[in-house]
């Protein structure tokens, strides 16, 4: 088996998505995309040309049931950044279109 | 033990520290540990103005822990050396 090249464990996904951008879901109602250079075993990440997004639920007082909360959401760019991986939910690849 | 090494690279640059609790913390980088502690000088805070009794802090210690983000000088990021390191730890993680 040569483990450079195919997939045998979770980690490996990740491995292939190294220099190419990636969606990142973390705690808190936040989201990421950029482009992953560097993951360690705690899924610690190093992102660069980062966008990320922030949903906040406003959900309205005396509202009656399933009428749907008002999605407020925020946007900002970062240069270079370190994730620290107990706020990382998900690691998706770019999608293949 | 990697992003410890790229941390310790990049000490007496300036870095934007995130914590969980939304305080954004502008400061040089004088030290870091192997839990990702870090200590600031010259800190600065993003918004004094909800953080009023951050204003007279000039250096700090940050516990691993409670960081979001860090912010980092990508002029002194080599991402290539980032992204072989990576690999590299990988594969010595497999073998173990």
């Amino acid at each position: 088996m040569d483990p450079s090249s195919s997939i045998q464990e979770p980690f490996d996904l990740i491995r292939l998505s190294l220099s190419e951008r990636v969606f990142v879901k973390l705690r808190g109602d936040r989201e990421l995309t950029g482009i992953l250079h560097a993951y360690d075993g705690h899924m610690n990440l190093i992102m660069s040309d980062v966008e990320e997004t922030i949903m906040i639920v406003d959900v309205v007082d005396g509202a009656p049931a399933g009428q749907p909360a008002t999605v407020n959401v925020a946007k900002r760019k970062m240069d270079m950044l370190f994730v620290r991986g107990d706020g990382v939910i998900l690691v998706s690849p770019p999608s293949r279109t | 033990m990697l992003i410890f090494s790229v941390f310790k690279t990049l000490t007496d640059q300036q870095v934007t520290v995130e914590l969980k609790n939304d305080l954004s913390i502008t400061g040089v980088l004088k030290s870091v540990d192997q839990f990702l502690n870090i200590r600031l000088d010259s800190i600065k805070v993003l918004d004094e103005a909800r953080h009023p009794h951050m204003m007279a802090v000039k250096n700090c210690f940050i516990r691993g822990s409670v960081v979001r983000y860090v912010q980092l000088p990508s002029e002194h990021v080599d991402t290539q050396l980032l992204e072989d390191a990576t690999r590299r730890e990988s594969l010595a993680a497999v073998k173990r």
